[in-house]
């Protein structure tokens, strides 16, 4: 329970004063009733772009709390770029410890990734590291630090890449909309409680009392969860009950807004700089169409509701042609909390806030289950066994939406820890449990949205705008299991946390390899690939999506191919901060061909 | 899927063809209307033969009615070469300082997983209202390790206000991580208190049993050559997400008689207890319950030879807390 005052003037914030030195805090994009950066944009400083990481305090809800910001702010400055430039940036580290900014999607040479430990030695208390990059790409992005929790505490902020040629998304307006999650307490202690008391931010439990009034699930699912120390109700390890969600740094109150004129199409760049939590957003009454996926256009697809996993950013155009407020919803995919923001034609106004949805529980096939249908074995060409090591998908896959979920399970309890299906995973206290028949879930909403009366976007509804720029055939696949145990807290891949591990996953330079991720879990898992994008594989052929981040839903699988273009050591990991923290993270190694040890 | 590909199509003219309040502005520009419309319609997923699955070799997926063509693309079946083997250094090391990057890269390993944690947990911290006289109970665990291995402190132990201390013990354990839910343990045990302060050896386990069961158990070898042993266990049932009713079991067998301690071989003593308690935090929770002890065999009998009570019935009021 170490507490850093470090930085932290709690004399200097006292009542109203503060909260008029507060405007000062955020950058101009994140004021609180914002007008929003009406296009064409200006550049702003884009040869030479100067960042200083220091402690400070924020204000969420009037609420003050200690946070990492950048140039003062949380989250840090807009930063934006010109595809074609050299970006040149130098970061001055004003912290009493060490820290580093990784540039999330862009690709770049992997020095100047900023992973301490991988790609450069991170950047010492008072000293400065420039960072300098040929710009190659366009599309939203984010920045963030790589060291220790310091994301948790406010160490992130945009990025936006203007196309160096015409954008084929037409808008009239745009805003940055930046997703987060911040918590007054410190998130060395988050991490400790998570590790002493399982389960401890999760107030959403079952109880005794939802029993008697029928809630949740029945006695018999209960009896049956339990046999197997299972609860339904883990869904996300930190939640509402420490959080507050912010939008572009403001809390739920403070009602962050963004202005448009009626008719107009407004381009919402939205970016989840999260450290534990994946969103659900909508804007009720308003369909979305969205034109990209990770920073890379995506053909136009319309929808009313997308989950978005930490680290992903989908941009979306909106064209709201009635003159009243819209309200943003960023509901927290356990439903324990939303951040909220406001689009409206002037300052001041509001709309409907509606009130957060039944939280969703685990189902059977959360816990790698898969499909209820073939637990008979009636699926012959799809054998449990070939189907847990993610190799197909037992066929009637598609009835599960059908089915109750909830019940049975006490069967099947002798083969959730198989090692048999997973020979590669070590067996490590680290497993809880392997996924006995894991089923692709790319074409599913995530939890809680396969019932929401409305669409909801899933992987399998991207197509990428523009072809492939590799088309070949992966030479290879390669299986990798997305592990953990929820009752210690231990995360890792294939039974191996980053700790306990020095040997990096190899690739060859202008390797095309399938990488099938396998979530052995009952928790989502949005992993994250350094220094390449990877192309989903969802059937879609040469226009594959091409995403820097996929979120493998519990006990299913995702499944992408890519090539290994980019030399050096690049991290891979959950972008759940606390699972790579708690050892969920590799080193992945693309070498030359004729290098190879 | 086909409708899908529509509403693909038709959000695409939407957004590439109306013209835009500021179409003006050169960025805006509309884009050829190629894209949405060159666009292969999606693929339908083979059931008898995913991507994946046709990516072993393990069958050839149909051809799509709709595409004439050959698959493409992410829809190819993967290969079977051999991965190349991992390298022996790392790639920084080109670049920047090896001493630098040693370091950093020694901090980013210890990062990821490898913390140690001190933990202290007063399982038990309580007032005992029995019959005649009142007395306290507390039982503690402390922890300090990682994530498999642990150095751990236990320490439980009752007496009567105003006489001190009756009865006491503390252990010395390692802890290691056996399973997902289990530890394993070893150690030393020293009793305290009243009567012949025994030195143990001792093993033991303890861990989530199925159906959320936390549950303890331990041998116990005496510097004498006496053998004991325990096995303890609760249950929390939560009636609210705060208010939390404890079912709690202790038994204690013996090997032999051990007439200095009071110990009679076979099952010894037994307790349950029933506590309510109410997470104020989840680090600090008031209860109130009632406990029930009995001795067993020549337990008994040298109870009642010493006086003591054979059978005992309290109310417990206390706190359970950690840090």
């Amino acid at each position: 329970m170490q507490i850093d005052r470090r930085g932290f003037v709690s004399a200097a914030l006292g009542g109203g004063a503060a909260a008029a030195a507060m405007a000062g805090w955020f950058p101009v994009w994140a004021q609180p009733v914002s007008s929003g950066i009406i296009a064409p944009l200006p550049a702003v400083s884009g040869n030479d772009i100067m960042l200083r990481i220091a402690r400070q305090t924020m204000r969420i809800d009037g609420k003050v709390s200690r946070a990492i910001g950048i140039n003062g702010t949380v989250p840090a400055p807009l930063i934006r770029l010109k595809q074609g430039q050299t970006a040149r940036l130098t970061v001055v580290n004003d912290l009493d410890e060490d820290s580093s900014i990784h540039w999330h999607g862009l690709i770049l040479p992997f020095e100047m990734d900023g992973v301490p430990g991988v790609s450069f030695p991170g950047i010492r208390p008072r000293s400065t590291f420039v960072y300098e990059f040929p710009v190659v790409q366009s599309g939203t992005y984010w920045y963030h630090s790589h060291s220790g929790l310091q994301e948790q505490l406010g160490h992130y902020g945009p990025i936006v890449i203007d196309p160096a040629d015409t954008d084929p998304i037409a808008y009239d307006r745009e805003h940055v909309v930046v997703l987060s999650d911040h918590s007054r307490i410190s998130p060395e202690a988050i991490f400790r409680k998570l590790k002493v008391n399982p389960g401890h931010f999760n107030r959403q439990r079952q109880t005794l009392a939802g029993l008697l009034a029928g809630k949740d699930q029945p006695l018999k699912d209960r009896l049956a969860w339990g046999a197997m120390r299972m609860d339904p109700t883990d869904v996300a390890d930190v939640n509402g009950s420490t959080y507050s969600f912010l939008v572009n740094g403001h809390g739920p109150r403070d009602n962050w807004t963004a202005l448009f004129d009626p008719g107009e199409r407004v381009r919402l760049r939205i970016i989840n700089a999260s450290a534990m939590s994946i969103f659900n957003v909508r804007i009720p009454g308003l369909r979305m169409t969205v034109v990209q996926a990770d920073g890379l256009n995506i053909v136009p697809v319309e929808t009313d509701e997308f989950q978005i996993a930490v680290a992903e950013t989908y941009d979306v155009i909106v064209t709201p042609a009635e003159d009243r407020a819209f309200t943003l919803i960023a509901e927290a995919s356990d439903r324990s909390g939303m951040g909220r923001a406001t689009l409206a034609p002037r300052a001041g106004m509001v709309a409907e806030v509606p009130p957060l949805r039944p939280r969703p529980l685990a189902t059977m096939k959360d816990m790698g289950m898969g499909d209820m249908g073939a637990m008979a074995g009636d699926d012959a060409s799809c054998p449990p066994e070939h189907a847990a090591m993610g190799h197909c998908t037992p066929a009637g896959g598609g009835a599960m939406a059908g089915m109750d979920h909830g019940s049975g399970g006490g069967a099947m309890e002798h083969s959730m820890r198989d090692f048999d299906v997973a020979p590669q995973v070590k067996r490590d206290p680290s497993v809880q449990t392997i996924s006995p028949m894991p089923v692709d879930r790319m074409g599913e909403p995530g939890q809680g949205l396969e019932d929401v009366g409305h669409d909801v976007l899933t992987y399998k509804d991207l197509v990428a705008l523009d072809r492939n720029p590799d088309v070949r055939a992966p030479e290879r696949s390669l299986a990798i299991h997305l592990t953990g145990n929820m009752e210690r807290f231990m995360w890792s891949f294939d039974g191996v946390k980053m700790s306990d591990h020095h040997e990096p996953i190899p690739f060859l330079e202008g390797e095309r390899v399938r990488v099938n991720l396998i979530n052995d879990s009952m928790m989502s898992h949005p992993i994250h690939l350094h220094g390449h994008f990877f192309e989903l594989v969802t059937g879609k052929g040469d226009r594959a999506p091409r995403k820097h981040t996929v979120l493998v839903q519990p006990g299913g699988t995702a499944t992408f191919d890519f090539t290994a273009d980019a030399l050096g050591d690049w991290a891979f990991h959950c972008h759940l901060l606390y699972h790579m923290h708690a050892g969920m993270m590799r080193v992945v190694s693309v070498r030359p061909r004729g290098e190879a040890a | 899927m086909i409708r899908l590909a529509l509403t693909f199509a038709s959000t695409g003219a939407l957004i590439f063809s109306v013209p835009a309040v500021a179409q003006d502005h050169s960025m805006h520009e509309m884009p050829p209307a190629e894209p949405a419309e060159a666009r292969p319609a999606p693929v339908a997923a083979d059931p008898e033969c995913s991507p994946v699955h046709a990516a072993m070799g393990h069958c050839t997926p149909k051809a799509m009615p709709d595409r004439p063509t050959g698959a493409v693309g992410t829809d190819l079946p993967a290969g079977d070469a051999p991965a190349p083997a991992p390298p022996d250094d790392w790639y920084a090391d080109r670049i920047y300082p090896k001493a630098e990057m040693d370091r950093s890269r020694h901090a980013m390993m210890e990062e990821n997983g490898g913390q140690t944690i001190a933990f202290l947990n007063f399982d038990l911290a309580e007032y005992q209202a029995r019959k005649g006289r009142d007395g306290f109970r507390w039982g503690v665990e402390g922890w300090y390790g990682g994530d498999i291995d642990r150095l751990t402190l236990k320490s439980e132990g009752e007496g009567a206000w105003g006489e001190g201390v009756e009865a006491a013990e503390l252990q010395l354990l390692y802890s290691r991580a056996v399973g997902p839910y289990f530890n394993l343990q070893a150690g030393v045990r020293q009793d305290l208190g009243e009567g012949p302060d025994r030195s143990y050896a001792t093993v033991g386990f303890e861990g989530l049993a199925p159906y959320w069961f936390e549950t303890a158990g331990a041998l116990f070898l005496s510097n004498k050559g006496d053998v004991l042993g325990r096995l303890e266990g609760y249950y929390d049932q939560r009636i609210t997400q705060r208010l939390i009713l404890q079912p709690r079991a202790e038994v204690n067998f013996a090997a032999q008689d051990v007439p200095e301690t009071g110990i009679g071989s076979g099952l010894s003593d037994f307790e349950l207890g029933l506590r309510l308690r109410y997470e104020i935090v989840q680090e600090f929770a008031p209860y109130v319950g009632g406990v029930w002890t009995r001795k067993f065999g020549d337990t008994a009998r040298f109870a009642r030879t010493a006086g003591e009570d054979v059978n005992g019935v309290g109310l417990v009021m206390g706190v359970r807390a950690w840090f």
